[in-house]
């Protein structure tokens, strides 16, 4: 609407100048005399005049209607072609003018996107920053069926979204995240409006994000990435309801994937999108390791490290500014002096952990060279980057924009699966294992997670027959879907969630309630058929006799 | 003083004196009614409407809005006189002046209260 009236009011001069030259003109022509077929003179009425000036002005042809004109006539025509040609060039040229002008394109594609954000009616979040954490989280949730909408400072980056090849249309704003007016045109104050994710490079930005979220709407989840401690507990002071702090959950990654590679494995899996093959799992040496880099990434992974009571030898090329440990090396790690004096020779691993990826790779290089049998971890700073990461032959590559996406993306999109993670713990080794062998058993086509809620709604089927007092345990739909797919495994439900009450692994014989939530993880089909025996009282039947047939076996 | 107001206001009253003008008279009585007076009335009123373009309060709002209903009727009133004459062929009797001046009188009533709006803001801005 502000573009309309602006363009309104623009084109004020333009439109009283074309009104005047009009009026002028059919005026000269009513009062001027002229003659008719049989040479009596005669007056032009205003319905001839009006006609005659409306294609003289435009077309300057037709002839001289409706008799031919006399001297007078073509001398008062002969001015009015003139200026009529130069009111619509001028007309012409103030909207052209204003068509290109940069407030009134910005309004234009203000309007736009206000107009795109009314329009959506699911539950959409607003992603504040478009960079490669941006991009991933904008992926991932439209993958899922999740509607958003994008703000980002730069144009280039708005363009980049507008050319993405996304299923369902992102509206993109090039705002300034810190003003208000921005969250609000981006539809923070709408009635779907679920949430608000801050993920900008710059935790300032982020921290005023969370803020005008809770302020102008405490109702909504605001998920906000810090990469400063200090910020991040002033966010947290205000409610702001997930921090993600990239270093951190990276140093934490880190450790589990030394600890306990089962456990690394497991959240790697689960969280992947879905569709993508199980990885390999990785068995990290034990022994002592190289740290390269000790900024923020580095103190952190330290710090998991030595509580992991693993030794770590550091390199860094500004001790003193860092802050680091006496017997740090001083160096970059990029030169093979530097590595041998930290004893790369002897060591189990590196890990190359600095801010700058062409470093990283050098320090890779460098020490593959004098030690091939090195278990490698690199930092990965920027997306554009991973063709080089993958040639790499790298063990284990910690994307930071890939991390903290994946965190939000678990959170949101599947808060079982993420209270699932929290509760995974690296304590028994071999839980993990046999849980990770589960898990690859049960996803044949790459790991899937779903949520089956037993209610009314979601599987009419399942909810009438309990609230009927059938007794129907977790195996009797199991092993049905098991018997109608025709795969070796069953799908593993990894979490029952009800009341007062959250279950890991539930055991095969767990009787079902209403208002049950399970995570299940395995092969599409297998969720499709899940679905189907809880909706179709035939199916559930078929399923119950099942069951009752053959005694209850262990599944697992 | 400033330029842009006068001219504002001058066309708003302009529009209404020619409008009322051309009114003026018996209703069924073509020679009180000169189409000069017609179509002074319909320029300045439709140079009275672009001048209000543009303005986003509500007060501009409900002033562009008159000056489009005035602007309506007397576009009606020049039609109904043109088709009537030219196209039907009909001799401008007493009939016709009446719709034609009927319609113009509507524009009478829009223009008025633009001014009396006018007058409104302007003792609003006293204040």
């Amino acid at each position: 609407m502000p573009a309309f009236f602006l363009a309104l009011r623009r084109l004020r001069g333009p439109l009283i100048t074309l009104i005047s030259v009009y009026a002028v003109a059919v005026l000269g022509l009513t009062l001027i005399p002229g003659v008719d077929g049989e040479g009596d003179p005669v007056r032009m009425d205003f319905f001839s005049a009006f006609y005659f000036v409306s294609f003289m002005g435009s077309t300057i042809g037709f002839g001289e209607l409706p008799y031919p004109f006399t001297a007078g006539q073509r001398f008062w025509v002969t001015v009015c072609i003139y200026f009529s040609v130069v009111a619509w060039l001028y007309s012409i040229g103030r909207a052209i003018a204003l068509a290109q002008e940069p407030a009134f394109r910005q309004a234009l594609t203000q309007g736009a996107f206000k107009r795109a954000v009314d329009r959506i009616h699911d539950p959409f979040y607003i992603i504040c920053g478009y960079g490669d954490t941006g991009r991933l989280l904008v992926e991932g949730f439209t993958e899922r069926g999740k509607r958003t909408t994008v703000i980002d400072l730069e144009q280039q980056r708005i363009n980049d979204l507008e050319l993405a090849a996304l299923e369902i249309y992102v509206p993109g704003l090039c705002a300034d995240a810190e003003h208000p007016a921005s969250l609000i045109a981006a539809g923070l104050n709408d009635i779907h409006c679920a949430g608000v994710i801050a993920v900008t490079s710059n935790d300032k930005i982020n921290l005023k994000v969370a803020i005008t979220s809770k302020l102008l709407q405490p109702h909504l989840k605001v998920i906000c990435r810090s990469e400063i401690h200090d910020v991040g507990i002033n966010m947290e002071s205000f409610g702001t309801d997930h921090i993600v702090n990239p270093f951190d959950i990276f140093a934490d990654r880190l450790a589990t994937a030394l600890h306990s590679p089962a456990n690394y494995i497991i959240r790697r899996w689960l969280t992947s999108p879905s569709g993508t093959p199980l990885s390999e799992p990785l068995f990290p040496p034990r022994g002592r390791w190289i740290l390269c880099g000790y900024g923020r990434f580095g103190k952190a992974v330290d710090r998991f490290l030595s509580f992991e009571g693993v030794e770590a030898t550091i390199i860094e090329v500004d001790p003193k500014h860092t802050d680091a440990p006496y017997d740090t090396i001083v160096g970059r790690g990029t030169e093979a002096v530097t590595l041998r004096e930290a004893n790369v020779e002897q060591s189990a691993g590196i890990i190359a952990g600095t801010d700058d990826d062409t470093n990283n790779l050098s320090i890779i290089m460098t020490a593959r060279t004098i030690n091939p049998d090195l278990f490698i971890v690199a930092r990965q700073n920027r997306q554009r980057n991973s063709a080089l990461y993958e040639a790499a032959g790298i063990h284990l590559v910690m994307q930071r924009s890939d991390i903290i996406a994946r965190t939000i993306i678990t959170r949101i999109v599947n808060p079982l699966l993420a209270e699932f993670l929290e509760l995974l713990t690296d304590d028994d080794m071999e839980w993990s294992n046999l849980l990770a062998t589960r898990i690859s058993g049960a996803c044949s086509d790459g790991a899937h997670t779903w949520n089956l809620s037993i209610t009314r709604a979601r599987c009419p089927a399942l909810a009438v027959s309990l609230y009927q007092g059938a007794g129907i345990s977790l195996s009797t739909i199991l092993d049905e879907a098991q018997k109608c797919s025709g795969e070796k495994a069953a799908p593993l439900p990894l979490l029952l969630k009800r009341e007062n009450d959250t279950m890991m692994l539930p055991e095969p014989s767990t009787l079902l309630q209403h208002g049950d939530q399970i995570l299940f993880c395995g092969t599409h089909s297998a969720e499709n058929l899940i679905t189907w025996i809880a909706g179709n009282l035939n199916a559930l039947e078929s399923a119950m006799q099942g069951a009752a047939e053959t005694p209850a076996t262990n599944s697992a | 003083m400033n330029l842009q107001k006068v001219l504002f206001a001058f066309f708003i009253m302009l529009a209404l004196t020619l409008n009322f003008g051309f009114v003026m008279g018996e209703i069924n009585n073509p020679s009180h009614h000169h189409v000069y007076e017609l179509f002074a009335a319909l320029v300045v009123s439709l140079i009275a409407t672009v001048m209000k373009f543009g303005d986003r309060t509500h007060m501009g709002a409900v002033l562009l809005a008159a000056s489009l209903v005035a602007d309506l009727q007397l576009i009606a009133a020049a039609v109904v006189w043109g088709i009537s004459v030219r196209v039907m062929e009909i001799e401008l009797g007493t009939g016709v002046m009446s719709s034609i001046v009927s319609l113009s009188g509507g524009a009478v009533v829009a223009n008025v209260i633009s001014v009396v709006l006018l007058i409104i803001e302007t003792v609003q801005a006293r204040r």
